[in-house]
Protein backbone atom coordinates (compact mmCIF):
# COMPACT_ATOMS: atom_id res chain seq x y z
CA UNK A 1 0.00 0.00 0.00
CA UNK A 2 1.81 2.89 -1.42
CA UNK A 3 1.24 6.24 0.93
CA UNK A 4 -0.74 9.04 -0.06
CA UNK A 5 0.64 12.70 -0.18
CA UNK A 6 -1.99 14.51 2.06
CA UNK A 7 -2.89 17.57 4.60
CA UNK A 8 -3.45 16.56 8.20
CA UNK A 9 -7.20 17.70 7.81
CA UNK A 10 -7.79 15.48 4.70
CA UNK A 11 -6.67 12.61 6.16
CA UNK A 12 -8.47 12.98 9.26
CA UNK A 13 -11.45 13.43 7.61
CA UNK A 14 -10.74 10.47 5.44
CA UNK A 15 -10.33 8.13 8.43
CA UNK A 16 -13.68 9.18 9.72
CA UNK A 17 -15.25 9.14 6.78
CA UNK A 18 -13.83 5.79 4.68
CA UNK A 19 -12.01 2.95 5.51
CA UNK A 20 -8.28 5.13 4.49
CA UNK A 21 -5.14 4.25 6.54
CA UNK A 22 -2.42 6.00 5.49
CA UNK A 23 -4.01 5.05 2.06
CA UNK A 24 -5.99 1.95 0.66
CA UNK A 25 -5.52 -1.53 -0.20
CA UNK A 26 -8.20 -1.79 -2.88
CA UNK A 27 -9.25 0.98 -5.73
CA UNK A 28 -9.91 4.17 -5.30
CA UNK A 29 -10.51 7.85 -5.70
CA UNK A 30 -9.64 10.79 -3.32
CA UNK A 31 -11.20 14.31 -4.00
CA UNK A 32 -10.10 17.27 -2.08
CA UNK A 33 -11.37 20.53 -2.42
CA UNK A 34 -13.14 20.08 -5.97
CA UNK A 35 -9.21 18.30 -7.57
CA UNK A 36 -9.31 14.78 -8.02
CA UNK A 37 -5.85 14.04 -6.32
CA UNK A 38 -5.04 10.33 -5.94
CA UNK A 39 -6.40 7.25 -7.42
CA UNK A 40 -6.06 3.91 -8.29
CA UNK A 41 -7.31 1.16 -10.99
CA UNK A 42 -7.36 -2.55 -10.49
CA UNK A 43 -7.80 -5.63 -12.67
CA UNK A 44 -11.70 -5.24 -12.19
CA UNK A 45 -12.16 -1.89 -11.25
CA UNK A 46 -11.63 0.80 -13.47
CA UNK A 47 -11.54 4.49 -12.42
CA UNK A 48 -11.78 6.92 -15.27
CA UNK A 49 -12.58 10.39 -15.16
CA UNK A 50 -16.06 11.36 -16.86
CA UNK A 51 -15.87 12.82 -19.80
CA UNK A 52 -18.95 15.20 -19.74
CA UNK A 53 -18.39 16.58 -16.46
CA UNK A 54 -16.44 16.55 -13.14
CA UNK A 55 -16.71 12.93 -11.61
CA UNK A 56 -15.69 10.07 -12.46
CA UNK A 57 -17.31 6.71 -14.12
CA UNK A 58 -16.23 3.81 -12.38
CA UNK A 59 -16.75 0.02 -13.84
CA UNK A 60 -16.70 -3.07 -12.02
CA UNK A 61 -16.28 -6.36 -14.38
CA UNK A 62 -18.78 -8.40 -14.68
CA UNK A 63 -18.66 -11.81 -12.42
CA UNK A 64 -15.74 -10.66 -10.22
CA UNK A 65 -16.34 -11.34 -6.33
CA UNK A 66 -15.11 -9.52 -3.18
CA UNK A 67 -14.04 -6.27 -5.05
CA UNK A 68 -13.90 -2.75 -2.59
CA UNK A 69 -13.79 0.66 -3.98
CA UNK A 70 -13.65 3.72 -2.19
CA UNK A 71 -14.39 7.24 -3.42
CA UNK A 72 -13.86 9.92 -0.59
CA UNK A 73 -14.61 13.90 -0.91
CA UNK A 74 -13.29 16.47 0.94
CA UNK A 75 -13.68 19.83 1.18
CA UNK A 76 -10.88 21.07 3.77
CA UNK A 77 -11.50 25.25 3.71
CA UNK A 78 -14.16 27.95 2.98
CA UNK A 79 -15.58 29.13 0.34
CA UNK A 80 -15.69 26.07 -1.62
CA UNK A 81 -19.02 24.65 -3.59
CA UNK A 82 -17.66 21.63 -5.03
CA UNK A 83 -20.09 19.17 -7.05
CA UNK A 84 -19.06 16.12 -8.48
CA UNK A 85 -21.05 13.25 -10.94
CA UNK A 86 -19.84 9.89 -10.27
CA UNK A 87 -21.39 6.95 -12.71
CA UNK A 88 -21.03 3.27 -11.28
CA UNK A 89 -21.50 0.64 -14.03
CA UNK A 90 -21.81 -2.98 -11.66
CA UNK A 91 -21.16 -5.46 -14.42
CA UNK A 92 -23.88 -8.95 -14.45
CA UNK A 93 -23.01 -10.92 -11.38
CA UNK A 94 -20.24 -8.55 -9.64
CA UNK A 95 -20.59 -8.04 -5.67
CA UNK A 96 -19.00 -5.07 -4.97
CA UNK A 97 -18.60 -2.81 -1.57
CA UNK A 98 -18.62 1.01 -2.29
CA UNK A 99 -17.59 3.25 0.46
CA UNK A 100 -18.25 7.01 -0.81
CA UNK A 101 -17.64 9.31 2.17
CA UNK A 102 -17.93 12.75 2.75
CA UNK A 103 -16.21 15.37 5.00
CA UNK A 104 -16.12 19.37 5.38
CA UNK A 105 -14.05 21.26 7.42
CA UNK A 106 -14.72 24.49 7.97
CA UNK A 107 -12.11 26.80 10.35
CA UNK A 108 -13.41 30.06 9.17
CA UNK A 109 -16.60 32.45 8.23
CA UNK A 110 -16.96 31.29 5.13
CA UNK A 111 -19.39 28.56 3.69
CA UNK A 112 -18.25 25.10 2.12
CA UNK A 113 -20.25 22.96 0.08
CA UNK A 114 -19.81 19.30 -0.99
CA UNK A 115 -22.98 17.91 -3.50
CA UNK A 116 -22.51 14.38 -4.75
CA UNK A 117 -24.64 13.08 -7.18
CA UNK A 118 -24.27 9.36 -7.78
CA UNK A 119 -25.73 7.08 -10.51
CA UNK A 120 -25.71 3.31 -10.13
CA UNK A 121 -26.18 0.96 -12.90
CA UNK A 122 -26.54 -2.51 -11.99
CA UNK A 123 -26.74 -5.04 -14.42
CA UNK A 124 -28.38 -8.15 -13.77
CA UNK A 125 -27.77 -10.67 -10.83
CA UNK A 126 -25.03 -7.81 -9.74
CA UNK A 127 -25.03 -6.90 -5.84
CA UNK A 128 -23.60 -3.59 -4.58
CA UNK A 129 -23.17 -2.24 -0.76
CA UNK A 130 -22.64 1.19 -1.00
CA UNK A 131 -21.51 3.09 2.39
CA UNK A 132 -21.97 6.87 2.34
CA UNK A 133 -20.61 8.74 5.59
CA UNK A 134 -20.84 12.55 6.16
CA UNK A 135 -19.32 14.56 8.94
CA UNK A 136 -18.53 18.01 9.02
CA UNK A 137 -15.74 19.66 11.66
CA UNK A 138 -14.01 22.79 12.61
CA UNK A 139 -14.93 25.53 15.01
CA UNK A 140 -15.30 28.54 12.39
CA UNK A 141 -19.32 29.71 11.80
CA UNK A 142 -19.04 29.08 7.77
CA UNK A 143 -22.00 27.11 6.95
CA UNK A 144 -21.07 23.17 6.27
CA UNK A 145 -23.88 21.81 3.51
CA UNK A 146 -23.94 18.73 1.67
CA UNK A 147 -26.54 17.73 -0.59
CA UNK A 148 -25.66 14.08 -2.10
CA UNK A 149 -28.56 13.03 -4.99
CA UNK A 150 -28.49 9.30 -5.54
CA UNK A 151 -30.19 7.73 -8.22
CA UNK A 152 -30.13 4.02 -8.69
CA UNK A 153 -31.15 1.82 -11.15
CA UNK A 154 -31.43 -1.78 -10.53
CA UNK A 155 -31.67 -4.73 -13.27
CA UNK A 156 -32.85 -7.94 -13.08
CA UNK A 157 -32.63 -9.78 -9.56
CA UNK A 158 -29.58 -7.20 -8.43
CA UNK A 159 -29.19 -5.91 -5.10
CA UNK A 160 -28.48 -2.78 -3.56
CA UNK A 161 -28.21 -1.89 0.20
CA UNK A 162 -27.20 1.66 0.49
CA UNK A 163 -26.06 2.52 3.83
CA UNK A 164 -26.00 6.14 4.52
CA UNK A 165 -24.91 7.43 8.15
CA UNK A 166 -24.68 11.39 8.85
CA UNK A 167 -23.88 11.87 12.99
CA UNK A 168 -23.40 15.51 13.58
CA UNK A 169 -21.69 18.87 12.53
CA UNK A 170 -23.55 19.09 9.00
CA UNK A 171 -25.39 22.26 8.97
CA UNK A 172 -27.73 21.32 6.15
CA UNK A 173 -28.47 18.92 4.17
CA UNK A 174 -30.89 18.07 1.30
CA UNK A 175 -30.41 14.61 0.47
CA UNK A 176 -32.38 13.17 -2.50
CA UNK A 177 -32.36 9.72 -3.15
CA UNK A 178 -34.54 8.10 -6.36
CA UNK A 179 -34.48 4.42 -7.52
CA UNK A 180 -36.09 2.03 -10.67
CA UNK A 181 -35.83 -1.32 -9.29
CA UNK A 182 -36.43 -3.80 -12.12
CA UNK A 183 -37.96 -7.17 -12.22
CA UNK A 184 -36.76 -9.53 -9.25
CA UNK A 185 -34.48 -7.02 -7.57
CA UNK A 186 -34.32 -5.96 -4.26
CA UNK A 187 -33.04 -2.52 -2.94
CA UNK A 188 -32.04 -2.17 0.53
CA UNK A 189 -31.84 1.38 2.46
CA UNK A 190 -30.59 2.34 6.33
CA UNK A 191 -30.32 5.99 6.37
CA UNK A 192 -29.31 7.32 10.21
CA UNK A 193 -29.06 11.44 10.95
CA UNK A 194 -28.28 12.70 13.62
CA UNK A 195 -28.46 16.60 14.33
CA UNK A 196 -28.17 19.13 16.83
CA UNK A 197 -28.20 22.85 17.40
CA UNK A 198 -29.53 24.82 14.43
CA UNK A 199 -28.66 21.96 12.23
CA UNK A 200 -31.33 20.85 9.18
CA UNK A 201 -31.59 18.23 7.49
CA UNK A 202 -33.77 17.07 4.86
CA UNK A 203 -34.29 13.81 3.15
CA UNK A 204 -36.51 12.81 0.14
CA UNK A 205 -36.97 9.49 -1.36
CA UNK A 206 -38.52 8.10 -4.23
CA UNK A 207 -38.70 4.80 -5.31
CA UNK A 208 -40.71 2.99 -8.46
CA UNK A 209 -41.32 -0.32 -8.25
CA UNK A 210 -41.45 -1.17 -12.01
CA UNK A 211 -40.26 -4.53 -11.79
CA UNK A 212 -42.73 -8.11 -10.64
CA UNK A 213 -41.21 -9.46 -7.16
CA UNK A 214 -39.49 -6.42 -6.57
CA UNK A 215 -38.50 -5.25 -3.44
CA UNK A 216 -37.64 -2.35 -1.73
CA UNK A 217 -36.62 -2.00 2.74
CA UNK A 218 -36.20 1.64 3.57
CA UNK A 219 -35.08 2.22 7.08
CA UNK A 220 -34.80 5.42 8.35
CA UNK A 221 -33.50 6.13 11.93
CA UNK A 222 -32.86 9.95 13.22
CA UNK A 223 -32.48 11.92 16.40
CA UNK A 224 -32.81 15.82 16.12
CA UNK A 225 -31.04 17.48 19.28
CA UNK A 226 -31.25 21.12 20.51
CA UNK A 227 -33.47 22.87 18.23
CA UNK A 228 -32.73 21.41 15.35
CA UNK A 229 -35.03 20.33 11.95
CA UNK A 230 -35.71 17.31 10.34
CA UNK A 231 -38.28 16.35 7.62
CA UNK A 232 -38.27 13.10 5.87
CA UNK A 233 -40.26 12.72 3.02
CA UNK A 234 -40.54 9.16 1.06
CA UNK A 235 -42.78 7.91 -1.92
CA UNK A 236 -42.66 4.41 -3.02
CA UNK A 237 -44.66 3.86 -6.06
CA UNK A 238 -45.42 0.64 -6.90
CA UNK A 239 -46.38 -0.04 -10.77
CA UNK A 240 -45.76 -3.93 -10.16
CA UNK A 241 -46.36 -6.97 -7.96
CA UNK A 242 -44.14 -5.97 -5.21
CA UNK A 243 -43.53 -5.23 -1.32
CA UNK A 244 -42.32 -2.31 -0.05
CA UNK A 245 -41.53 -1.64 3.52
CA UNK A 246 -40.67 1.79 4.95
CA UNK A 247 -39.93 2.31 8.38
CA UNK A 248 -38.95 6.17 9.50
CA UNK A 249 -38.34 6.05 13.54
CA UNK A 250 -37.59 9.53 14.96
CA UNK A 251 -36.28 10.18 18.53
CA UNK A 252 -36.69 14.17 19.78
CA UNK A 253 -34.44 15.22 21.87
CA UNK A 254 -34.78 18.37 23.71
CA UNK A 255 -36.02 21.53 21.02
CA UNK A 256 -35.79 19.19 18.05
CA UNK A 257 -38.22 18.86 15.65
CA UNK A 258 -39.05 16.06 12.73
CA UNK A 259 -41.41 15.80 10.17
CA UNK A 260 -41.92 12.50 8.73
CA UNK A 261 -44.43 12.31 5.49
CA UNK A 262 -44.17 8.55 3.83
CA UNK A 263 -46.02 7.98 0.92
CA UNK A 264 -47.14 5.06 -0.88
CA UNK A 265 -48.89 4.64 -3.96
CA UNK A 266 -49.87 0.85 -5.55
CA UNK A 267 -50.64 0.94 -8.82
CA UNK A 268 -50.64 -2.65 -9.38
CA UNK A 269 -53.28 -4.73 -7.66
CA UNK A 270 -50.45 -6.95 -6.31
CA UNK A 271 -48.31 -3.98 -4.80
CA UNK A 272 -48.29 -4.59 -0.84
CA UNK A 273 -46.98 -1.52 0.89
CA UNK A 274 -46.26 -0.64 4.28
CA UNK A 275 -45.37 1.86 6.36
CA UNK A 276 -44.47 2.35 10.21
CA UNK A 277 -43.51 5.95 11.72
CA UNK A 278 -42.94 6.75 14.92
CA UNK A 279 -41.62 9.97 16.43
CA UNK A 280 -41.20 10.67 20.06
CA UNK A 281 -39.38 11.67 22.58
CA UNK A 282 -36.96 8.05 24.47
CA UNK A 283 -39.54 6.51 26.33
CA UNK A 284 -39.32 7.28 29.81
CA UNK A 285 -38.94 3.46 30.79
CA UNK A 286 -35.94 2.81 28.97
CA UNK A 287 -34.11 5.17 30.45
CA UNK A 288 -35.50 3.74 33.71
CA UNK A 289 -34.34 0.43 33.14
CA UNK A 290 -30.94 1.83 32.12
CA UNK A 291 -30.78 3.96 35.65
CA UNK A 292 -31.20 0.61 37.34
CA UNK A 293 -28.26 -1.15 35.59
CA UNK A 294 -26.34 1.86 37.39
CA UNK A 295 -26.44 4.74 34.46
CA UNK A 296 -27.13 8.37 35.43
CA UNK A 297 -30.20 9.80 33.40
CA UNK A 298 -27.64 11.41 30.78
CA UNK A 299 -25.74 8.82 30.15
CA UNK A 300 -28.73 6.46 29.66
CA UNK A 301 -29.65 9.00 27.08
CA UNK A 302 -26.88 8.82 25.32
CA UNK A 303 -26.27 5.51 25.56
CA UNK A 304 -29.79 5.10 23.69
CA UNK A 305 -29.11 7.23 20.98
CA UNK A 306 -25.83 5.78 20.20
CA UNK A 307 -27.34 2.43 20.02
CA UNK A 308 -30.81 3.77 18.23
CA UNK A 309 -28.15 5.03 15.47
CA UNK A 310 -25.95 1.99 15.41
CA UNK B 1 -29.86 -7.33 54.90
CA UNK B 2 -32.47 -4.77 53.46
CA UNK B 3 -35.12 -3.65 56.48
CA UNK B 4 -38.25 -1.79 55.12
CA UNK B 5 -39.84 0.36 58.20
CA UNK B 6 -43.41 1.14 57.90
CA UNK B 7 -43.97 1.84 54.24
CA UNK B 8 -46.55 3.75 52.54
CA UNK B 9 -47.31 4.59 48.85
CA UNK B 10 -50.67 6.23 47.29
CA UNK B 11 -50.64 6.21 43.77
CA UNK B 12 -50.57 9.75 41.81
CA UNK B 13 -54.80 9.39 41.38
CA UNK B 14 -54.94 8.55 45.00
CA UNK B 15 -55.77 5.29 46.23
CA UNK B 16 -53.67 3.92 48.94
CA UNK B 17 -51.49 0.97 47.67
CA UNK B 18 -49.26 0.12 50.32
CA UNK B 19 -50.47 0.50 54.18
CA UNK B 20 -47.28 -0.03 56.37
CA UNK B 21 -44.77 -2.42 54.92
CA UNK B 22 -42.80 -4.05 57.91
CA UNK B 23 -40.24 -6.74 56.38
CA UNK B 24 -36.35 -7.73 57.37
CA UNK B 25 -35.19 -9.40 54.32
CA UNK B 26 -31.79 -11.32 56.19
CA UNK B 27 -28.70 -12.03 54.06
CA UNK B 28 -28.23 -15.55 52.30
CA UNK B 29 -31.83 -16.52 51.96
CA UNK B 30 -33.97 -16.65 49.11
CA UNK B 31 -37.30 -14.74 50.18
CA UNK B 32 -40.29 -15.33 47.81
CA UNK B 33 -43.02 -12.90 48.25
CA UNK B 34 -46.60 -13.76 46.68
CA UNK B 35 -50.07 -12.79 47.60
CA UNK B 36 -53.23 -11.92 45.47
CA UNK B 37 -52.99 -9.60 42.17
CA UNK B 38 -53.10 -6.14 42.91
CA UNK B 39 -51.69 -6.78 46.63
CA UNK B 40 -48.71 -4.67 46.32
CA UNK B 41 -45.98 -6.93 45.49
CA UNK B 42 -44.70 -5.00 42.06
CA UNK B 43 -45.21 -1.65 44.19
CA UNK B 44 -43.10 -2.66 46.91
CA UNK B 45 -39.99 -3.94 44.38
CA UNK B 46 -40.60 -0.30 42.59
CA UNK B 47 -40.05 1.13 45.83
CA UNK B 48 -36.93 -0.63 46.96
CA UNK B 49 -35.19 -0.20 43.25
CA UNK B 50 -36.26 3.64 43.70
CA UNK B 51 -38.97 3.54 40.68
CA UNK B 52 -41.20 5.22 43.32
CA UNK B 53 -40.89 7.21 46.01
CA UNK B 54 -42.48 6.32 50.05
CA UNK B 55 -44.98 8.62 50.94
CA UNK B 56 -43.48 7.80 54.46
CA UNK B 57 -41.55 5.15 56.13
CA UNK B 58 -37.77 3.85 55.46
CA UNK B 59 -35.44 1.74 53.55
CA UNK B 60 -32.65 0.46 54.66
CA UNK B 61 -30.26 -1.59 52.82
CA UNK B 62 -27.03 -2.93 54.80
CA UNK B 63 -27.55 -0.12 57.34
CA UNK B 64 -27.69 2.39 55.33
CA UNK B 65 -30.56 4.82 54.95
CA UNK B 66 -31.64 4.24 51.14
CA UNK B 67 -34.64 6.06 51.19
CA UNK B 68 -33.67 9.58 49.79
CA UNK B 69 -31.21 8.10 46.97
CA UNK B 70 -32.63 7.67 43.53
CA UNK B 71 -32.83 4.59 40.63
CA UNK B 72 -28.60 5.20 39.67
CA UNK B 73 -27.60 6.05 43.35
CA UNK B 74 -29.42 2.68 44.49
CA UNK B 75 -28.05 0.83 41.55
CA UNK B 76 -24.42 1.63 42.31
CA UNK B 77 -25.16 0.69 45.90
CA UNK B 78 -26.11 -2.84 44.70
CA UNK B 79 -29.84 -2.99 44.05
CA UNK B 80 -30.81 -5.05 40.73
CA UNK B 81 -34.47 -5.14 39.92
CA UNK B 82 -36.06 -7.65 37.47
CA UNK B 83 -38.91 -6.45 35.50
CA UNK B 84 -42.45 -7.91 35.53
CA UNK B 85 -42.62 -6.12 32.38
CA UNK B 86 -39.33 -5.67 30.83
CA UNK B 87 -38.33 -2.84 28.57
CA UNK B 88 -37.44 -2.99 24.90
CA UNK B 89 -35.32 -1.00 23.30
CA UNK B 90 -34.65 -0.41 19.30
CA UNK B 91 -30.88 -0.15 19.03
CA UNK B 92 -29.81 -2.15 21.80
CA UNK B 93 -28.25 -5.52 21.67
CA UNK B 94 -28.64 -8.11 24.37
CA UNK B 95 -25.10 -7.81 24.78
CA UNK B 96 -25.08 -4.23 24.95
CA UNK B 97 -27.74 -4.91 28.00
CA UNK B 98 -25.35 -7.31 29.14
CA UNK B 99 -22.40 -5.30 29.52
CA UNK B 100 -24.08 -2.10 30.80
CA UNK B 101 -25.12 -4.80 33.68
CA UNK B 102 -21.88 -5.96 34.21
CA UNK B 103 -20.42 -2.76 34.02
CA UNK B 104 -17.67 -4.47 31.60
CA UNK B 105 -17.19 -5.29 28.14
CA UNK B 106 -17.97 -9.30 27.89
CA UNK B 107 -15.99 -11.65 25.57
CA UNK B 108 -18.28 -13.66 23.40
CA UNK B 109 -18.21 -16.55 26.14
CA UNK B 110 -18.86 -14.44 28.97
CA UNK B 111 -22.07 -13.00 27.39
CA UNK B 112 -23.21 -16.76 26.10
CA UNK B 113 -22.56 -17.83 29.84
CA UNK B 114 -24.91 -15.51 31.09
CA UNK B 115 -27.25 -16.39 28.26
CA UNK B 116 -27.26 -20.24 28.87
CA UNK B 117 -28.14 -19.87 32.69
CA UNK B 118 -31.61 -18.67 31.06
CA UNK B 119 -31.95 -21.48 28.80
CA UNK B 120 -31.39 -18.92 25.93
CA UNK B 121 -29.46 -20.94 22.78
CA UNK B 122 -26.86 -17.83 22.97
CA UNK B 123 -25.48 -17.44 19.27
CA UNK B 124 -28.71 -17.06 18.27
CA UNK B 125 -29.17 -13.70 20.73
CA UNK B 126 -25.81 -12.46 21.29
CA UNK B 127 -26.19 -9.40 18.68
CA UNK B 128 -29.92 -9.64 18.55
CA UNK B 129 -31.81 -6.29 19.40
CA UNK B 130 -34.08 -6.54 22.55
CA UNK B 131 -37.07 -5.01 20.54
CA UNK B 132 -40.57 -6.08 20.07
CA UNK B 133 -39.42 -9.14 17.68
CA UNK B 134 -38.43 -10.92 20.90
CA UNK B 135 -40.95 -12.83 22.33
CA UNK B 136 -42.19 -12.54 25.67
CA UNK B 137 -40.25 -15.53 27.31
CA UNK B 138 -37.59 -14.44 25.47
CA UNK B 139 -36.96 -11.23 26.60
CA UNK B 140 -38.59 -12.10 30.36
CA UNK B 141 -34.81 -14.61 30.40
CA UNK B 142 -32.94 -11.50 29.00
CA UNK B 143 -33.82 -9.53 31.88
CA UNK B 144 -33.41 -12.30 34.59
CA UNK B 145 -29.56 -12.54 32.86
CA UNK B 146 -28.74 -8.31 33.12
CA UNK B 147 -29.60 -8.99 36.77
CA UNK B 148 -27.77 -12.18 37.09
CA UNK B 149 -24.52 -10.27 35.72
CA UNK B 150 -24.58 -7.46 38.22
CA UNK B 151 -23.54 -10.05 40.81
CA UNK B 152 -25.64 -7.30 43.26
CA UNK B 153 -25.89 -7.20 46.94
CA UNK B 154 -29.75 -7.31 46.52
CA UNK B 155 -30.79 -8.69 43.29
CA UNK B 156 -35.13 -8.66 42.92
CA UNK B 157 -36.82 -11.06 40.21
CA UNK B 158 -40.62 -9.65 39.61
CA UNK B 159 -42.29 -12.85 38.48
CA UNK B 160 -39.63 -14.82 36.82
CA UNK B 161 -41.25 -17.38 35.65
CA UNK B 162 -43.86 -15.24 33.92
CA UNK B 163 -44.28 -16.47 29.72
CA UNK B 164 -41.34 -19.56 30.52
CA UNK B 165 -42.51 -22.48 28.82
CA UNK B 166 -43.07 -25.39 31.20
CA UNK B 167 -39.71 -27.34 29.87
CA UNK B 168 -37.99 -24.57 30.45
CA UNK B 169 -39.45 -23.87 33.88
CA UNK B 170 -37.01 -26.80 35.53
CA UNK B 171 -33.88 -25.42 34.72
CA UNK B 172 -35.20 -21.83 35.85
CA UNK B 173 -35.14 -23.48 39.43
CA UNK B 174 -32.31 -24.85 39.12
CA UNK B 175 -30.83 -21.17 38.12
CA UNK B 176 -32.24 -19.84 41.09
CA UNK B 177 -31.03 -22.69 43.11
CA UNK B 178 -27.83 -21.98 42.22
CA UNK B 179 -28.31 -18.23 42.92
CA UNK B 180 -29.94 -19.02 46.16
CA UNK B 181 -26.33 -21.30 46.62
CA UNK B 182 -24.08 -18.15 45.72
CA UNK B 183 -25.40 -14.79 46.75
CA UNK B 184 -23.66 -13.19 48.23
CA UNK B 185 -26.64 -10.62 49.96
CA UNK B 186 -30.48 -10.65 49.66
CA UNK B 187 -32.32 -11.84 47.03
CA UNK B 188 -36.21 -11.63 46.49
CA UNK B 189 -38.52 -13.31 44.10
CA UNK B 190 -42.04 -12.21 43.38
CA UNK B 191 -43.80 -15.36 42.64
CA UNK B 192 -47.03 -17.12 42.67
CA UNK B 193 -45.67 -20.48 41.47
CA UNK B 194 -45.80 -23.19 44.23
CA UNK B 195 -42.54 -24.78 42.29
CA UNK B 196 -41.05 -21.20 43.33
CA UNK B 197 -42.32 -21.17 46.53
CA UNK B 198 -40.75 -24.38 47.50
CA UNK B 199 -37.64 -23.47 46.97
CA UNK B 200 -37.33 -20.41 49.20
CA UNK B 201 -36.06 -20.10 52.30
CA UNK B 202 -38.94 -17.71 53.53
CA UNK B 203 -42.15 -16.80 52.62
CA UNK B 204 -43.78 -13.61 53.11
CA UNK B 205 -47.48 -13.03 51.64
CA UNK B 206 -48.43 -9.42 50.80
CA UNK B 207 -51.87 -8.71 50.16
CA UNK B 208 -53.94 -5.43 50.82
CA UNK B 209 -50.53 -3.69 50.35
CA UNK B 210 -49.78 -5.07 54.13
CA UNK B 211 -47.90 -8.29 54.78
CA UNK B 212 -50.25 -10.76 56.42
CA UNK B 213 -48.01 -13.59 57.14
CA UNK B 214 -44.35 -14.50 56.79
CA UNK B 215 -42.01 -17.45 57.79
CA UNK B 216 -40.21 -20.57 56.99
CA UNK B 217 -41.64 -22.09 53.43
CA UNK B 218 -42.03 -25.33 55.89
CA UNK B 219 -44.88 -23.40 57.30
CA UNK B 220 -46.38 -20.78 55.24
CA UNK B 221 -46.56 -22.71 51.82
CA UNK B 222 -48.66 -25.72 53.10
CA UNK B 223 -50.78 -23.05 54.86
CA UNK B 224 -51.25 -21.57 51.19
CA UNK B 225 -51.69 -24.47 50.11
CA UNK B 226 -54.46 -25.43 52.40
CA UNK B 227 -56.07 -21.44 51.60
CA UNK B 228 -55.95 -21.45 48.34
CA UNK B 229 -54.17 -17.84 48.61
CA UNK B 230 -51.41 -18.65 46.17
CA UNK B 231 -53.57 -19.69 43.44
CA UNK B 232 -57.03 -17.41 44.48
CA UNK B 233 -55.99 -14.59 45.77
CA UNK B 234 -58.64 -12.57 45.23
CA UNK B 235 -61.43 -15.17 46.40
CA UNK B 236 -62.60 -14.09 49.31
CA UNK B 237 -63.78 -17.45 50.64
CA UNK B 238 -60.07 -18.82 50.08
CA UNK B 239 -58.87 -15.42 52.31
CA UNK B 240 -55.45 -16.41 53.95
CA UNK B 241 -56.63 -16.40 57.76
CA UNK B 242 -53.45 -16.31 59.58
CA UNK B 243 -51.14 -13.23 60.51
CA UNK B 244 -48.14 -12.31 61.81
CA UNK B 245 -49.14 -13.32 65.49
CA UNK B 246 -51.00 -16.26 65.52
CA UNK B 247 -48.74 -18.05 62.77
CA UNK B 248 -48.36 -21.77 63.52
CA UNK B 249 -44.66 -22.30 64.55
N1 LIG C 1 -49.23 4.18 39.12
C1 LIG C 1 -50.34 3.64 39.58
N2 LIG C 1 -51.52 4.29 39.48
C2 LIG C 1 -52.66 3.75 39.95
N3 LIG C 1 -52.73 2.56 40.55
C3 LIG C 1 -51.60 1.88 40.70
C4 LIG C 1 -50.35 2.36 40.22
N4 LIG C 1 -49.40 1.45 40.49
C5 LIG C 1 -50.03 0.43 41.10
N5 LIG C 1 -51.34 0.69 41.24
C6 LIG C 1 -52.35 -0.18 41.88
O1 LIG C 1 -51.76 -0.68 43.04
C7 LIG C 1 -52.18 -2.01 43.26
C8 LIG C 1 -50.96 -2.88 43.46
O2 LIG C 1 -50.31 -3.06 42.23
P1 LIG C 1 -49.03 -3.97 42.09
O3 LIG C 1 -48.60 -3.89 40.67
O4 LIG C 1 -48.05 -3.62 43.12
O5 LIG C 1 -49.66 -5.40 42.40
P2 LIG C 1 -48.96 -6.83 42.41
O6 LIG C 1 -49.06 -7.34 43.78
O7 LIG C 1 -47.60 -6.75 41.84
O8 LIG C 1 -49.92 -7.64 41.46
P3 LIG C 1 -49.62 -8.83 40.40
O9 LIG C 1 -49.58 -10.10 41.18
O10 LIG C 1 -50.82 -8.80 39.52
O11 LIG C 1 -48.37 -8.50 39.69
C9 LIG C 1 -53.03 -2.38 42.08
O12 LIG C 1 -54.39 -2.25 42.45
C10 LIG C 1 -52.66 -1.37 41.04
O13 LIG C 1 -53.73 -1.12 40.19
MG1 LIG D 1 -46.72 -7.43 40.11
Amino acid sequence: MEKINLSEITAQLLKSVSDYKDGFAHAFSIRENGCGVSRRSTENVKIEDKPDAPGLVIRVAPGSKGEKVSIPACVTHGNIDDIVYNDFYIGEGADVRIIAGCGVHVSTGEPARHNGIHRFFLEKGAHAIYEEKHVATGNGKGVRSIGPVTEIYLGEDSELEMDSLQLGGVDRTLRQTKAVVGEKARLIIRERILTDGEQEAKTEFEVEMNGAGSSVSLVSRSVAKGSSYQAYRSRIIGNAPCTGHSECDAIIVGGGRVDASPELVANDGDAALIHEAAIGKIAGEQIVKLRTLGLTEEEAENRIVSGFLK
Amino acid sequence: MLQLEKLTWSAPEGGQVLNGVDLVIPDNKLVVITGPNGGGKTTLAKLIAGLEKPDSGRIILDGRDITGLDITERARLGVSYAFQQPVRFKGLTVTDLLELASGKKLSHSEACDYLARVGLCANEYVNREVNATLSGGEIKRIELATVIARHTRLSIFDEPEAGIDLWSFNSLIDVFRELQNSIDGSMIIISHQERILSIADEIVVIADGRVTSQGPSSVILPQLLAGGAAACGKCPKKEVKYCGENKPE
